[in-house]
């Protein structure tokens, strides 16, 4: 499909049910699914002739962690031949499995792992779910919001115990979270003042 | 009488000289021929993206300079591109042309680093000494920007930081003289070059079909006959306006991803001498006073000034709700940032996508029944750097 708007009608008629809402913005489709129909919308985003999204850029999780639906997944792909990006997201709620796509994009295997590691989701059908980028027997996954800036625990060379030692984070002064945010918002209420006076005039 | 034959397992790293980095590579041996190869990232893990999130925005750009260190400021250029499109501020023409200027010197540190290492891996030291000459006179130019030879921290939303220094464009126009001979210099050593012919032609071929699926981009799907570059297909700054060709391999090899690399060179030197001819003189950045930080010498004149300058560096600049990606085209490949804005001055979320990242997965796949002295040339072909493959 050459113009957005026409992938945007395209997606929406092709996969009816399995699209909650579709949006164009940044020159870019945004898609929300759900867990049950990613497998499918991805082989429909790869495969078919008006689409051909043939590379999955990334796979991230973004954390709310105040939602009951904690965790937002989200699959950014791009299609070479159509020159357009699109974005497919959905929410779940802390503990679920998601669906893997290692089966339709080989691709998936190292970013479906990072998002493991970061964020605790794990994927079914998963050929090799392992830590990727953290130490190997860390705990905890890093990019959560709960998880602490300074991490829990640091690791030193123990010159008693002649090896590397992992031990409760010590620090000199806790890491400090300046609020600079002002409440002030400016003279808008003035103008806005100012406005409502015109309007009454 | 029978022999049980075990695999060796061989661990590549993290400490070799030509893993490039802080790779452990775990490699399953039979005889010489590789059956498996299972790398461990992450040695180099700094958890760039929740630093990111604590930050405010003026504060994260730091962070890219170190993710793929040998080209900086490409890296910069993607955050600021994605902050600049949420806030919806224009960037002046000079900003732009100078921005381009040092995403294609930066192009150019992070390729003689990738051709003359990979040379050096594959047993030629020759033109490791020579190219470094070279990136060294470019880092000199980063350091007359920014005052840093590697972590420049130049890019700001809204255009560049500073002005450049008087003489630097001459300087920067002289290099475009003279480098051209040393390209051609290090082709000499090594394009028609008998034992690096030997050692990377037909080494770790990637089909058109492979190089998608593994999510490839840069030099590694190009090198295999995709034309396909951010600079041309989702032209960002000024881009659209230069003249300049893409080159494209045929077999998708090694040694064609180093004959992409050495023409690409060529290109950025064109694309260099463009973007000096046409600047002009004029603003660096956006004129706004509540994202740029005001001249010094107007703080101590001008109370607003010395508002702006004070909001700026303790809240920073608040930038409004929304989510988007931006993708550049880095020396390595698509370099890319989704980025999440609550309204706050700091980022929600900065996901980044690094194409080391991807290049490095599929490195089992590469290598599948080569043989073990053939690992390096094929690492040092995928162009990795552990800063951003780990960030």
């Amino acid at each position: 499909m050459k113009s957005l708007e026409d992938l945007e009608k395209k997606i929406n008629s092709e996969l009816t049910t399995k699209i909650n809402n579709t949006e164009i913005k940044h020159n870019q489709i945004y898609i929300e699914t759900d867990k049950e129909d990613i497998i499918d919308v991805a082989i429909f985003l790869k495969t078919n002739q008006d689409t051909k999204f043939r590379q999955l850029i990334d796979i991230t999780v973004v954390d709310y962690p105040e939602q009951n639906q904690r965790f937002e997944v989200v699959y950014l792909f791009l299609g070479h031949e159509f020159n357009q990006r699109l974005i497919v997201k959905y929410s779940i709620a802390e503990n679920e499995v998601i669906p893997s796509l290692t089966s339709i994009f080989p691709s998936a295997n190292w970013m479906e792992r990072e998002v493991f590691d970061m964020y605790g989701v794990s994927f079914k059908d998963h050929p090799d779910l392992r830590r990727i980028l953290t130490d190997y027997g860390f705990e905890g996954h890093p990019l959560r919001k709960d998880f602490p800036l300074t991490g829990h625990s640091e690791v030193r060379y123990s010159e008693d115990q002649k090896k590397v030692i992992s031990e409760p984070v010590k620090l000199e002064q806790n890491y400090r979270n300046f609020d600079y945010e002002s409440p002030w918002e400016g003279t808008k209420y003035i103008k806005e003042e100012i406005e409502n006076n015109d309007k009454k005039n | 009488m029978t022999k049980k034959i075990k695999n060796l397992n061989l661990n590549f790293g993290p400490q070799h000289p030509a893993a490039h980095g802080v790779l452990r590579l775990i490699l399953e041996l039979d005889g010489e021929v590789v059956e498996k190869a299972d790398p461990h990232i992450g040695l180099l893990h700094r958890g760039t993206e929740k630093l990111i999130e604590n930050k405010t925005y003026m504060q994260a750009v730091p962070y890219f300079d170190r993710l793929d260190y040998v080209a900086p400021m490409n890296q910069e250029h993607a955050f600021a591109l994605a902050v600049e499109k949420i806030l919806k501020i224009d960037v002046p023409i000079r900003a732009q042309y100078i921005r381009v200027i040092f995403c294609e010197i930066g192009r150019i540190l992070s390729h003689i680093l990738n051709v003359t290492t990979q040379a050096l891996d594959v047993g030629a030291l020759t033109p490791s000494l020579w190219g470094f000459e070279e990136r060294e006179t470019l880092m000199t130019f980063y350091e007359r920007a920014s005052g840093s030879r590697l972590h420049a921290n130049y890019f700001r939303a809204g255009g560049v930081h500073q002005d450049l220094p008087k003489g630097l464009e001459e300087d920067i126009a002289k290099f475009c003289e003279t480098f051209p001979k040393i390209i051609n210099d290090l082709e000499t050593l090594l394009t028609d070059n008998r034992i690096f012919k030997q050692r990377n032609v037909d080494i770790g071929v990637v089909t058109k079909e492979d190089a998608l699926d593994y999510s490839f981009s840069g030099v590694m799907i190009r090198g295999s006959g995709v034309p396909w570059d951010l600079r041309k297909s989702q032209p960002y700054d000024c881009y659209e306006s230069l003249d300049f060709k893409i080159p494209v391999g045929k077999n998708g090899d090694c040694y064609d991803r180093y004959l992409c690399r050495i023409e690409e060179m060529k290109e950025s030197v064109s694309i260099i001498k463009q973007c000096l001819a046409k600047m002009e003189k004029g603003p660096i950045k956006s004129l706004d006073g509540k994202i740029s930080p005001p001249p010094k010498a107007e703080i101590k004149q001008s109370m607003e000034a010395l508002i702006h300058h004070f909001k700026l560096f303790t809240e920073g600049y608040r930038v409004p709700k929304d989510e988007i990606y931006t993708a550049v085209e880095a020396p390595k490949g698509e370099f890319g940032v989704y980025l999440i804005s609550d309204g706050s001055s700091k980022p929600y979320k900065c996901k980044i996508r690094a194409p080391g990242f991807s290049h490095l997965q599929s490195m089992d796949y590469l290598i599948k029944g080569h043989m073990l002295a053939d690992v390096p040339a094929v690492l040092g072909s995928l162009d990795i750097v552990f800063g951003e493959v780990d960030r």
